[in-house]
């Protein structure tokens, strides 16, 4: 199995000198199987990158898999190369959300309205399926078998595990680990306590034993108090889930648009000083744009 | 109940509004961004029709569950809170349930009802050990939901059972089939089983003026909270008729239906409380 990363940045893509190193285009992760089968989780900026090294291996067909559909992890979509041009299938996959009413498909026809995007959807030369996913529903793409998880966002998150060959990899999209809403002790604490807890079981569960975990990692201990409720986690309770499922490397994502590489490069040397490896713990990695892991 | 009729309440159900204080609770508390998702929680599970929609949602077959959820707590851990707010508002976007309706049917004293047949059921259960006391809330606050589904959509025909019931002293559910040739426990529970909320849920609905047929600890609470509720005045849901506990129910309760009253203490703070959430 191959990881590329193409885009590693959170909200809003950041191109400049001082995020040259990482990247600053916004989420998006390239999946190969052993079969060479092509998986795409989220489809920020980076995706417009990506899609031009796929002009040399068509006709394709190209899985993407919505974690949410904030823009940062669908503003590339309508820039997907391979939708101009006939014999490419474009597979997009991801929730229903519960608000609007709609599946997946709003994550485009939204961006193709005719104020915002030249190109209508019926103009686009590729065939274009639509998957409204359901929750710990597997599907099967190729070789790959995709269970998607509910996480926790201001919108409908779905974190996904990929497995294939006897090899697997999860990506949160953006998440916070749900809290009490109740102080210890008022009424409904204790209740609510253990629809928490579900909830940490069913999110250890659905990253257990993974080879590789992708993890929303946006803001530093520090940071994140001012910033609860924004629906992203931290590198600490990032690297806390990747001990727990017993992942050989976590590779932390979403970095903060504010954050230079010399910023990134401090902040992590601090989170690696705070959490000492120890045998048997998960190798520790900042997400770069451009940077393949092969396993 | 015709296949027509069963498709028209569950239809008409999406665009029926909330009360007047949820909805402007929710459009004040959304207001703020930081908005505590406690503060919330307590506006909506206290409104049967905001309850009903958000339940709706969550437990829908875009989400296949494997345990179907029943609190407002639950879906906002299931679903995230910001989630559930935009849910919430976009109810209160549709509108507030009129004070005063065709049927004639007095929606703020239905509150009311509903509201302390919920508290008390869940009192109730609390004194029980085989049943989730928010359970039994939930089931006290949606057991009338079909009154006020066709109070908005059968008005003229509610109307009527309310003035049948009114004038015998007759229990209205029985002056509903009459004239509707249903009533309002068959279509709360067809409702809320169409929606997929849980069978034990459904069963206390529907069995709520049988409760032989279905004997167990939470139609216990909610067919006990329902009488003590009308008994002692707690609001109004059209039905002026009371009845006592069956023995079994009595078992589970221990005592008649005095005797439970005298045994669950002071309720005026429970009904109070009620009254402030009902009042306009």
């Amino acid at each position: 199995m191959k990881i590329r990363f193409w885009g590693v940045r959170g909200s809003i893509a950041s191109p400049g000198p001082k995020t040259v190193r990482y990247g600053g285009n916004t989420t998006c992760i390239e999946i190969r199987t052993d079969n060479n089968e092509l998986i795409i989780i989220d489809a920020g900026t980076g995706i417009f990158p990506l899609s031009q090294t796929l002009l040399a291996e068509m006709p394709v067909t190209a899985n993407v898999l919505i974690t949410h559909s904030h823009w940062d992890h669908i503003q590339g979509l309508p820039f997907f190369i391979p939708n101009f041009i006939p014999g490419n299938t474009l597979r997009l996959h991801g929730a229903f959300d519960p608000v609007s009413g709609k599946g997946v498909e709003q994550v485009m026809s939204v961006q193709l309205q005719y104020s915002y995007f030249p190109v209508r959807e019926a103009e686009m030369k590729a065939r274009i399926e639509y998957i409204t996913l359901a929750p710990e529903q597997s599907i099967q793409i190729g070789s790959a078998t995709v269970t998607p998880f509910l996480m926790n966002h201001p919108v409908i998150d779905f974190g996904y595990r990929i497995e294939a060959h006897g090899k697997s990899v999860f990506f949160t999209g953006d998440h916070e680990p749900p809290q009490n809403i109740y102080e210890p002790g008022e009424e409904g604490y204790a209740e609510y306590q253990t629809f928490v807890d579900e909830k940490a079981d069913d999110i250890h569960r659905a990253m257990k034993g993974v080879d590789v975990l992708i993890a929303d990692c946006s803001y530093t201990e520090q940071e994140y108090p001012a910033k609860k409720g924004w629906g992203h986690g931290t590198f600490h309770t990032s690297i806390q889930y990747a001990k727990e499922a017993g992942a050989k490397v976590l590779f932390c994502t979403h970095h903060e648009p504010m954050r230079s590489d010399d910023a990134l490069d401090a902040v992590f040397q601090q989170v690696l000083e705070d959490n000492p490896s120890k045998t048997g713990d998960p190798e520790y990695r900042l997400a770069r744009e451009g940077d393949t892991f092969e396993f | 109940m015709s296949p027509e009729l069963s498709q028209k309440l569950t239809a008409a159900v999406d665009g029926m509004p909330a009360f007047p204080k949820s909805v402007q609770k929710i459009l004040e508390l959304t207001r703020d961004v930081n908005c505590s998702p406690k503060d919330l929680v307590q506006v909506i599970d206290k409104d049967p029709v905001v309850t009903v929609k958000v339940l709706r949602v969550v437990n829908s077959a875009y989400y296949s569950l494997p345990k179907q959820i029943t609190s407002i707590n639950h879906a906002v851990v299931y679903l995230g809170f910001n989630t559930i707010k935009n849910l919430a508002l976009s109810i209160a976007a549709i509108g507030m349930l009129p004070a005063n309706n065709e049927a004639g049917f007095d929606a703020q004293q239905y509150l009311l009802h509903s509201l302390s047949t919920a508290g008390i059921a869940k009192k109730l259960a609390l004194q029980l050990d085989d049943i989730d006391p928010m359970d039994c809330f939930i089931a006290g606050l949606l057991h009338d939901f079909g009154k006020v589904v066709f109070a908005q959509f059968m008005p003229k025909e509610f109307k009527k059972a309310l003035q049948i019931s009114q004038s015998n002293n007759s229990s209205l559910h029985l002056a509903l089939r009459e004239v509707v040739g249903t009533d309002h426990a068959v279509v709360g529970a067809m409702l809320v089983e169409k929606w997929r909320f849980p069978a034990d849920l459904v069963d206390t609905i529907r069995h709520q003026y049988s409760p032989e047929l279905n004997d167990t600890p939470m139609v216990a609470c909610v067919f006990a909270a329902n009488q003590i509720s009308k008994k002692l005045g707690f609001g109004f849901g059209g039905n002026p008729y009371i009845e006592g506990l069956t023995p079994t129910i009595a078992n589970r309760l221990g005592g008649t239906l005095d005797e439970v009253i005298a045994s669950l203490g002071n309720l005026e703070p429970l009904f109070e409380e009620a009254k402030i959430f009902s009042k306009v």
